[in-house]
């Protein structure tokens, strides 16, 4: 097989790498910070529930996570899914995942805060909500990047799991054309992707940190 | 006129020790008020509590002719919808010990945000007037300065400036220069003497008892969560009690 093949052939999987992994990045950064902002209520029930939410999804792997998410509809409740369920079983277990993790870099960040920040806005007049969205949130971004920029990278390797359930991502190509074609050219391609990916991610995030780094 | 009124005030944390034991305090339009005493008296928890921070077990709050708090049948203090409080806090500013000032907003920003958000009055008019209050403090080329480039009393004097914007009728001060060190304080008293001599209603909570005695209209001694003393600033120089003899002799040492 030709290398212009196996290259376009990769560039296919690559598309759908990157579709999981911006997907389950702009999904799950907004729903992180739902749980975070759920678990810090004062309510023991529901902190309850999103703290055995977010232990469940820490404490399993996340390729089991897929499989339960991929395999249930069908082994529990006999639903038959299309062929594209495939992909948003994928979205679907990455972003559940993945929303865990930030749900705590986001509550790490917002008790980082001191408290003496919440009174003078709210001395100031403002309510919970300005408050929340003009004083505490930027300051807890600014605080989090690092942590968030390594669950970032962590994920754009991460979205070689899809494997597992035979999404036809970059991985999966990549070792296809492998075993079809007795040749390591591919998984050569897929790990120069994944690392020129995440090094772009590293450089741009750093670019972020800089730019936030007006104040201290 | 009397702008600010706590009576008979009851505070506890967690159902122990009470730290307020029936304080009553009355302010009236234009004075300045310096409450001093040792740490624990109640003086940083009566301050919390007039400015809504903390929320007192029994005792009234009023500010203006707004009833803000009262006790109910049961002699509990109930409280105002969150709604009434937020409005009311327009009504007084409060000047924290460490300032408290907003990292990620620049000086102008700091000063000009809250009464362009909350009070929703326009820019322009907000912020030629913040810039006025800089000039004012002194500290008009630090007007795109961030706060962590400021030293602790330009800090504080923006802290100051902050809370002016609002147009508060009241401001209390939570021991403004104890955070500083002792070469910068002057400056911030400096400042409180001119809004002072501008008739400013203020409550100052303090340890520099020769500010208080040249600043105050009335000096309030506390102990124990009461008021064990209150008069003329001259009370300082010739205190009748004798666990305030005791604490402004242990303050000249």
């Amino acid at each position: 097989m030709p290398l212009s093949v196996i290259l376009a052939k990769l560039s296919q999987g690559m598309a759908t790498s990157f579709a999981i992994f911006s997907l389950t990045l702009v999904l799950s950064l907004p729903l992180g910070l739902v749980v975070a902002l759920i678990r810090l209520r004062p309510n023991r029930p529901i902190q309850a529930v999103t703290r055995g939410y977010i232990s469940i999804m820490r404490g399993t792997p996340l390729m089991l996570q897929l499989l339960v998410v991929y395999f249930s509809p069908y082994y529990l409740f006999g639903i038959r899914l299309t062929p594209d369920y495939r992909f948003w079983a994928v979205i679907i277990a990455f972003v559940l995942n993945y929303a865990a993790y930030f749900a705590e870099i986001y509550r790490g960040g917002i008790e980082s805060i001191p408290v003496g920040q919440h009174e003078a806005a709210e001395i100031l007049g403002y309510t919970k909500s300005q408050a929340f969205t003009r004083i505490i949130l930027p300051q807890v971004v600014k605080n989090i990047l690092p942590s968030v920029t390594n669950e970032i990278i962590t994920l754009i390797k991460d979205t070689s799991i899809a494997f597992a359930i035979a999404v036809t991502e970059m991985f999966t190509i990549a070792k296809a054309i492998a075993s079809a074609e007795k040749t390591m050219v591919s998984y050569a391609i897929a790990g120069l992707f994944y690392y020129v990916f995440n090094f772009i991610v590293a450089i741009t995030m750093e670019r972020v940190e800089k730019r936030l780094n007006y104040y201290r | 006129m009397t702008v600010f009124k706590i009576t008979n005030a009851w505070k506890s944390f967690n159902d122990s020790v009470n730290v307020l034991r029936g304080i009553s305090l009355s302010v009236e339009s234009g004075e300045v008020v310096s409450i001093i005493g040792p740490s624990g008296s109640g003086k940083s928890t009566l301050l919390r509590c007039a400015t809504l921070l903390e929320r007192l077990n029994a005792g009234e709050i009023r500010y203006g002719e707004e009833i803000i708090a009262e006790n109910d049948s049961a002699g509990k203090s109930v409280y105002r919808e969150e709604a009434a409080l937020r409005a009311c806090r327009q009504q007084f500013g409060l000047v924290f010990q460490n300032f408290n000032l907003f990292p990620h907003f620049s000086v102008l920003k700091n000063i000009a945000d809250a009464p362009i958000n909350v009070q929703k009055r326009p820019k322009a008019e907000v912020e030629s007037e913040a810039s006025a209050l800089l000039e004012k403090m002194g500290l008009s080329d630090k007007k795109d300065a961030y706060p962590f480039q400021l030293s602790g009393g330009q800090q504080q004097r923006v802290s100051i400036a902050r809370a002016l914007a609002l147009k508060p009728d009241i401001l209390f001060f939570d021991e403004p220069t104890s955070a500083l060190d002792p070469e910068l304080t002057g400056e911030i008293l400096k400042v409180i003497r001119s809004l002072a001599e501008e008739k400013m209603t203020m409550v100052v909570v303090t340890h520099e008892i020769e500010f208080a005695r040249i600043v105050s209209d009335r000096v309030i001694f506390m102990d124990g969560g009461v008021i064990i003393e209150e008069g003329t600033p001259d009370l300082i120089s010739n205190p009748n009690n004798e666990r305030t003899k005791t604490f402004l002799q242990k303050l000249r040492r």
